[in-house]
């Protein structure tokens, strides 16, 4: 008797293939593996950085030889061999690309393939890019533009060599070299990011968008992002990832820090869709991840919105400190993991300003065997009057293989202080699925306009392109989740 | 139109339906009456395709095509449709976004083009007057929340708005007070329609009383054991079924019955 069952069907929905897993075969110039100081000063010599750089770079490396890798969290992996990395890796090129011309063709062709163009014609509208390959950044497109308004918003290479001094200002001001392990790390051997700058009072005209991709085997990713809007400023930031298909674990160790003066707004997209590995949990990126903002100014408002759907692993905390009274700062997340996937995300909301507010919201789903930890601490300080904090965390079930965990921690110290705190875990059950077939939907479809209900709060505060991407994102991520 | 033929059905190695065999017309009405545990929602459940019960033999043919091999979705989309005994809710997904996406998968095998959201906003709250369903039931999520009258309201609605060929009401009635019995019967019967089919399965005769059957049929222990017009209901109402489980076991009326026919 041959009937398509929903559990039959959901199987094979969930076992869609990666589609952003090709390679591209290019000339690299790439150092051997391991790390040491001299591939350090290699590092800042190929990138031609000023002296108080290297020396931050190595204080980082010494720093981090003191100390080991974090183990709290509720991922299980081998030990990395942090020798057997490769922690620089480039295009070749002569002299590096003066316009986009010049920019090799098999690398723009790759991020066209990604849904990301970037020559002049077909240029997303509204939308600048700074596409990031390896451990360099290629192109920065709309950079005139931008550069009327006092914007800007170039790779950190370039910034380090055209704006040093803001450089050296903010540098590390949020997330300081010793920090964590990984932080640390990346200090030490970080090789490109983006660097934005929004001047007093400019409220930036288009959306501005970094694209992160791993080709290189072996290779480290180490990215640095330094966002900075000053007095009354205001920006949204988007930023998507990929690599292509390897039975190797990648590396992935980026540090983002966020700086909002008084009255600026800063607000951080993420879709996130490193490569997870495939279904039996071979290959895939390990994304540890320090991000945080610091709501400097009073009256400033920082907001992370992220959609993980990629990664063997994520560990990953977009967090805020509200050190200016009135400030703001929301976290509106969307982890998923399926098969072998593990996610350990979350947020953590400091509140020392006087009336600072924070909201956090969170929906993980959990699918094949995929295992989803949210993470949250909301810390109340003694001169923080008047904090408020609202948490909502959901967690979504599909199957009966996965597993989701909330450790939500709250520390205040402030008795006006009000926090209030709701989780939810509902899962998607066989009878949901028969009683959608029934009135004419597949499996797929009612997987998917589940699990997008669920996620629909989230969604929202996406910037549109993004949240119809996330939702095919979500789509594909699923295919194969029912057992 | 329907076709059962020594249909047998288990659910975890128990054995249900053992050989049932019923014939529906189009135009029909059929109600299929019976004890707790007799079969009535297996049927129900296998007709629609439910997995969780394995069809251990005979076969069901519909418009001359093999019922059992058509996957769920395209038994619906053919025009099946299963008023549930107990509405399944789903949260975070509101009735206006689900009956549009269920609508419009209909539709498009129909051939027909589907609905935007104006005409669908037009035709579901028409229908929804007609049931009794204020407007707000369209912006929640779907059956969360809602009491056992209003699911099974919202699944009357479905029903009218999917337009099905042969629709099977497992125990609609149960739960129910006076009042949403009369509109749940009321939306059964502006569906009646002489290309269109009926299953009413139902514990007890009351919902007989409003929407009247053409024939009715008595199941015991996963067999039809008797079938008849109207006044079958009415006799089972007055003496129970009790006496339908002896004449089960025997295979035939016994005399005091052939007697009171």
């Amino acid at each position: 008797m041959k009937t398509a069952t929903p559990a039959r069907k959901i199987d094979s929905f969930l076992d869609q293939e990666y589609s952003a897993g090709f390679e591209t075969l290019l000339e690299a110039d790439t150092l051997p593996k391991g790390l040491s100081e001299d591939v350090i000063r290699v590092i800042s010599a190929k990138k031609g950085e000023p002296e108080f750089l290297l020396e931050w770079r190595l204080e980082a490396y010494r720093r981090w030889l003191t100390m080991t890798a974090p183990k709290w969290a509720a991922v299980d992996f081998p030990d990395i061999d942090f020798q057997d990395i490769v922690y620089y890796s480039a295009p070749k090129k002569k002299d590096g690309p003066k316009s986009l011309d010049e920019v090799d063709p098999e690398l723009l062709k790759t991020f066209e393939k990604l849904g990301v163009p970037l020559h002049e014609r077909a240029r997303l509208a509204g939308v600048a890019v700074d596409a990031v390959f390896d451990s360099v950044s290629v192109a920065t497109t709309f950079k005139k533009e931008l550069g009327e308004h006092g914007i800007i918003f170039c790779s950190f290479s370039e910034a380090v060599k055209t704006h040093p001094e803001l450089i050296r200002q903010y540098l590390g001001t949020v997330v300081p070299p010793s920090d964590n392990f990984y932080a640390a790390l990346n200090s030490a051997v970080f090789s490109d990011g983006s660097f934005v700058f929004i001047p007093k009072g400019v409220k930036c005209p288009m959306e501005l968008s970094t694209y992160f991709r791993i080709n290189a085997r072996d290779t480290g990713q180490f990215e640095r992002t330094l966002i900075i809007a000053e007095e009354g400023a205001s920006v949204s930031y988007l930023e998507g990832c990929t690599a292509p298909m390897r039975d190797e674990n990648q590396l992935h160790a980026a540090v983002v820090e966020l700086i909002a003066l008084d009255d600026a707004k800063i607000k951080y997209s993420t879709v996130q869709n490193w490569y997870p590995g495939d279904k039996d949990g071979i290959g895939g990126i390990y994304n540890f991840v320090t991000k945080r903002g610091d709501c400097r100014g009073a009256r400033s408002h920082i907001s992370w919105t992220q959609v993980e759907t990629g990664s063997a692993i994520t560990w990953k905390y977009p967090s805020v400190i509200l050190r200016g009274d009135d400030s703001v700062g929301d976290f509106h997340s969307v982890a998923l993991s399926n098969h072998r996937q593990q996610a350990d995300t979350g947020t953590k909301m400091i509140h020392m300003g006087r009336n600072t507010k924070s909201t956090i919201l969170s929906k993980g789903i959990s699918a094949g065997r995929g295992s989803n930890t949210f993470r949250g601490l909301v810390r109340i300080a003694p001169k923080a009057e008047g904090a408020r904090n609202y948490t909502q965390c959901d967690s979504l079930l599909i199957g009966d293989q996965c597993a989701a965990h909330t450790f939500p921690t709250i520390e205040a110290r402030n008795p006006t202080a009000h926090v209030e705190h709701e989780a939810t875990t509902s899962r998607i059950g066989e009878d949901q699925l028969f009683y959608a077939m029934q009135r004419g939907l597949t499996a797929e479809d009612a997987v998917s306009m589940i699990v997008n209900g669920f996620c629909r709060e989230v969604f929202k505060e996406l910037p549109m392109e993004f949240a119809v991407e996330a939702q095919k994102l979500l789509g594909v991520s699923l295919e194969g989740s029912i057992g | 139109m329907l076709d059962i033929k020594n249909l047998k059905a288990s659910v975890e190695g128990k054995d249900i339906l053992k050989g049932l065999d019923l014939q529906v017309k189009a135009g029909e009405v059929h109600a299929i009456m019976g004890p707790n545990g007799s079969g009535k929602s297996t049927l129900s459940q296998v007709l629609a395709g439910r997995d969780t019960f394995q069809v251990d033999g005979g076969s069901v043919t519909w418009d001359g095509q093999d019922l059992l091999a058509m996957p769920i979705e395209e038994r619906a989309r053919a025009g099946l449709f299963l008023a549930f005994q107990y509405p399944v809710e789903i949260p975070g997904v509101s009735n206006a976004y689900f009956l549009k996406a269920a609508v419009n998968a209909v539709r498009k095998h129909r051939g027909l083009p589907e609905f935007d959201a104006m005409d669908f906003l037009t035709r579901v709250k028409a229908e929804m007057k007609s049931v009794g369903m204020k407007e707000e039931f369209l912006y929640r999520a779907v059956n969360e929340g809602f009491s056992g009258g209003e699911k099974k309201r919202n699944e009357v609605l479905q029903m009218a708005l999917l337009e099905p060929r042969l629709a099977i009401l497992d125990e609609t009635d149960s739960g129910l007070d006076i009042d949403a019995l009369k509109v749940v019967a009321d939306g059964v019967n502006r569906l009646r329609s002489p290309d269109r089919a009926l299953i009413v399965i139902t514990h007890y005769q009351r919902l007989l009383d409003y929407i009247v059957p053409d024939h009715v049929h008595v199941l015991s222990q996963g067999r039809i054991v008797r079938s008849g017009g109207r006044e079958l209901a009415l006799e089972l109402e007055e003496k129970g079924y009790g006496w339908i489980g002896d004449a089960g076991e025997i295979h035939a009326a016994p005399p005091a019955a052939g007697g009171a026919q």
